[in-house]
């Protein structure tokens, strides 16, 4: 059977509300769910921000003064979970994925328009729930990881409500995974091949695939928590029979990938944002496509490596130290196809530019301190201290939150056909890439002198250093001043983007800015050479079609 | 915005730009959405395994499964899946009457499996709470017999859709037929592995 899509046929105008309306609306224009993922997850970012900073006036002094523990204790459950859940996977994925995804496969919707915006309405409730369960009767204390026993022991109230809201997330993370995977694989431009495809379709192949293996293995042990807590099963609870450490595998069979699907889709953004801002092609296509595809291989075997001081039998850590290491392989390998593509190419250093080399930067030394904790012996000594938040913010802070901030820079035109102002970008950068380092960078040092992480008070000798990285988060909360106002003042009085601004050769800028509801007026243009930047002919064929 | 229409509606617009045809790729959705939820039952299943490789059962727990019942629900749910292959071969002849006969058997089947399952949960010698392994069982059953259910239903609804002339599902649109079809084969398949490592191993 064949189906049809007629884009003519559209709904009667009150159903369809105009204007910003339409954003607070059951839309299943791509574009429109993709802004609302943005824009509700910059929101949850703002809410995850405040927590961090809180914690961060926390640990200025080394004693507990500032709130009490078991307050301390939710605002860092509710800080990790909202910025993984709320903020990373549903922008880097949702939010950047369902804009381009559609121009880049040459289509005028995803597969399923439906399920897409269903997916994305999940989400503003299940956050709300979240947040709310602070004030009915305080949130979960237990941490993103909900670990029990401590999950089973904290108050249930709170933590039931984070399972339930982590479910929802959960389901709508395998919505879009689904859809992205039926769009990239089945929607594409007839004449377009596979290995033509913008990089950021073969992170998004990638993160979906993981998405779909590995999240239902989460909610399925989340359910099984549940029933410990308000059933009293014993599933992870040793008092009844029950082995802690059976969670340990199936939350970290999906949390492990889950630093993947915050992370490829990030590597793919930056992959098409670097050639267009050096007009360079991009280095080593095909080396980026089989790497990609070997972290989601790569990744679904790793996750013990979480685990090396559970008790994990000395097999089990060989398995997984060799299994991790050989991760570095291939994200070495698109590291240096990146550094390569920016190699004598023509750099322009504006803001979108600045933040995706700042990110090369602070991911090289995020995975550097990867690979360090792959060892056993050193993972032992640092296990559950500073060292760890330190490289796991390097990765999603540094990593992924740096790419988004670059993305913006770069599709902000397109989005709304205004420019943004550039040197307000770049201060922006430059105040968030000394915040984020001064935050983070000590954190190592305090890690590796023993810090524990999640406590809220320390030893005294710490001091000095936790006051370095409280002021570098200072820094970090006031770096969103200067974009928020960026962002209003270029949405109100910006100057006209026009289509191309950056004369970029992917399928999203052949079009009007901001494009028209179906994407093209006419036929969707064939891109068969997105990175064609400095070949003579590769505008030719494009041109035409424009 | 799009809405999807049968092909021989848009037979005269074919040339115009802004109709695009594509393969209906429901059914691919549809097997990516059985790939994760075979994960979830996945997951519990190396959660059974692992508790049962690492956690003795205790001396005085009761954890005893008698296997007539089990079998014979194994013999209900194979026998639907055919019944419902069955009922398709006739949807594709285009003689509803029959393919509605071998729906509503399927659909009894598949509620007959229901009332065993639950006549096995009010015989069985243990309760949810009283060990690990009698919780892993109604877990891992439970969670089976919820996809059962919500099979019965959707079996029940297209039983109701496939009726003549009014009904919605016939040969020209059979998707809604395709996909409950597999998604029962899946729920049986399901059962097949559930049954080996719980009852068999």
């Amino acid at each position: 059977m064949t189906i049809s899509i007629k884009p003519t046929n559209t709904p009667p105008e009150k159903l369809q509300p105009s204007g910003w309306l339409k954003y607070l609306s059951f839309s299943l224009d791509h574009k429109v769910i993709g802004i609302q993922y943005l824009v509700c997850g910059f929101l949850f970012y703002l809410i995850g921000g405040s927590l961090a900073g809180a914690i961060r006036i926390e640990l200025a002094s080394p004693l507990s003064d500032f709130m009490p523990r078991e307050v301390y204790n939710q605002v860092l459950t509710l800080h990790g979970t909202i910025m993984i859940f709320l903020w990373i996977v549903p922008v880097v994925n949702g939010a950047f994925g369902n804009y381009l995804i559609p121009f880049y496969v040459g289509a005028r919707d995803m597969a399923f328009p439906r399920l897409n915006a269903v997916a994305f309405w999940l989400i503003p409730p299940s956050g709300l729930m979240l947040i709310t369960s602070y004030f009915i009767n305080g949130a979960a204390q237990s941490g993103w990881t909900a670990y029990p026993p401590l999950s089973i022991t904290t108050p249930a109230a709170g933590q039931i409500i984070w399972i339930l809201s982590v479910l929802l997330l959960g389901g709508s993370s395998i919505f879009g995974g689904i859809n992205f995977i039926a769009t990239i694989l089945k929607l594409r431009r007839p004449g377009l091949k596979l290995m033509q495809l913008p990089m950021y379709c073969w992170a998004m192949l990638g993160t979906s695939i993981l998405v779909v293996l590995s999240t239902p293995v989460l909610a399925g042990t989340l359910i099984l928590l549940s029933f410990d807590i308000v059933a009293h099963t014993g599933f992870f609870n040793p008092s009844l029979g029950g082995n802690v450490i059976v969670y340990q595998h199936l939350f970290w069979f999906y949390s492990h990938p889950a630093v993947y699907i915050m992370v490829l889709p990030a590597f793919g953004l930056v992959s098409e944002i670097l050639p267009i801002h050096s007009r360079k092609p991009l280095f080593g296509y095909a080396t980026m496509v089989f790497s990609i595809m070997g972290i989601v291989v790569l990744g679904l075997v790793v996750w013990a490596h979480h685990m090396f001081t559970s008790g994990t039998p000395p097999w089990m850590r060989l398995f997984f130290t060799i299994a991790t290491a050989f991760i570095a392989v291939p994200t070495g390998i698109k590291f240096f196809n990146w550094v390569a593509t920016l190699w004598g190419g023509k750099i322009s250093l504006n803001a979108a530019m600045l933040f995706s080399c700042g990110f090369i930067i602070n991911f090289v030394l995020g995975g550097i301190t990867g690979v360090a904790l792959a060892q056993v012996p050193f993972d032992v000594h640092v296990h559950d201290t500073y060292f760890v938040v330190a490289h796991f913010h390097y990765i999603v802070y540094g990593g992924s939150v740096f790419v988004i901030f670059s993305s913006i820079y770069h599709w902000f035109p397109k989005i709304t056909g205004k420019m943004l102002n550039e040197n307000l970008g770049r201060f922006h950068f430059i105040i968030t890439f000394i915040g984020f380092n001064l935050c983070f960078a000590p954190q190592h040092w305090l890690g590796l002198n023993g810090m524990p992480r999640r406590v809220a008070e320390y030893d005294p000798q710490f001091q000095l250093i936790n006051e370095i990285s409280s002021i570098g988060a200072l820094l970090m909360a006031l770096s969103t001043l200067p974009f928020l106002w960026n962002i209003l003042q270029s949405i109100l009085y910006g100057d006209d983007a026009g289509d191309n601004p950056w004369n970029a050769l992917t399928p999203e800028w052949l079009t009007s800015s901001p494009p028209p509801v179906e994407n093209w007026e006419g036929e969707a243009p064939l891109v068969l050479e997105p990175y064609g930047y400095g070949k003579k002919d590769s505008n030719k064929t494009q041109g035409k079609l424009k | 915005m799009t809405s999807i229409v049968p092909k021989e509606q848009s037979a005269e617009s074919k040339n115009d730009l802004s109709t695009e045809e594509h393969e209906d790729f429901r059914l691919f959705g549809l097997i990516a959405f059985l790939i994760a939820d075979g994960m979830t039952f996945a997951g519990f299943f190396a959660a059974y395994l692992t508790f049962k490789a690492v956690n003795p059962i205790g001396p005085d727990a009761i954890y005893e499964l008698e296997l007539p019942l089990p079998t014979l629900n194994t013999v209900l749910l194979l026998v639907s899946s055919f019944t419902f292959h069955r009922a398709g071969k006739f949807l594709q002849k285009n003689e509803s009457k029959k393919c509605q006969k071998w729906l509503l058997i399927t659909g009894a089947l598949g509620v007959a499996f229901l009332i065993s399952q639950m006549f096995e949960y009010f015989t069985l010698p243990f309760g949810l709470t009283d060990n690990l392994f009698a919780s892993t069982f109604y877990a891992l059953t439970g969670f089976h017999g919820l996809h059962v259910t919500l099979g019965s239903i959707m079996i029940m609804i297209i039983w109701w859709q496939t009726r003549v002339p009014s009904g919605r599902v016939n040969n020209e649109n059979k998707f809604p037929f395709e996909a409950v079809e597999l998604y029962w084969h899946f729920v049986d398949g399901i059962w097949v592995v559930l049954f080996i490592i719980l009852y068999l191993l």
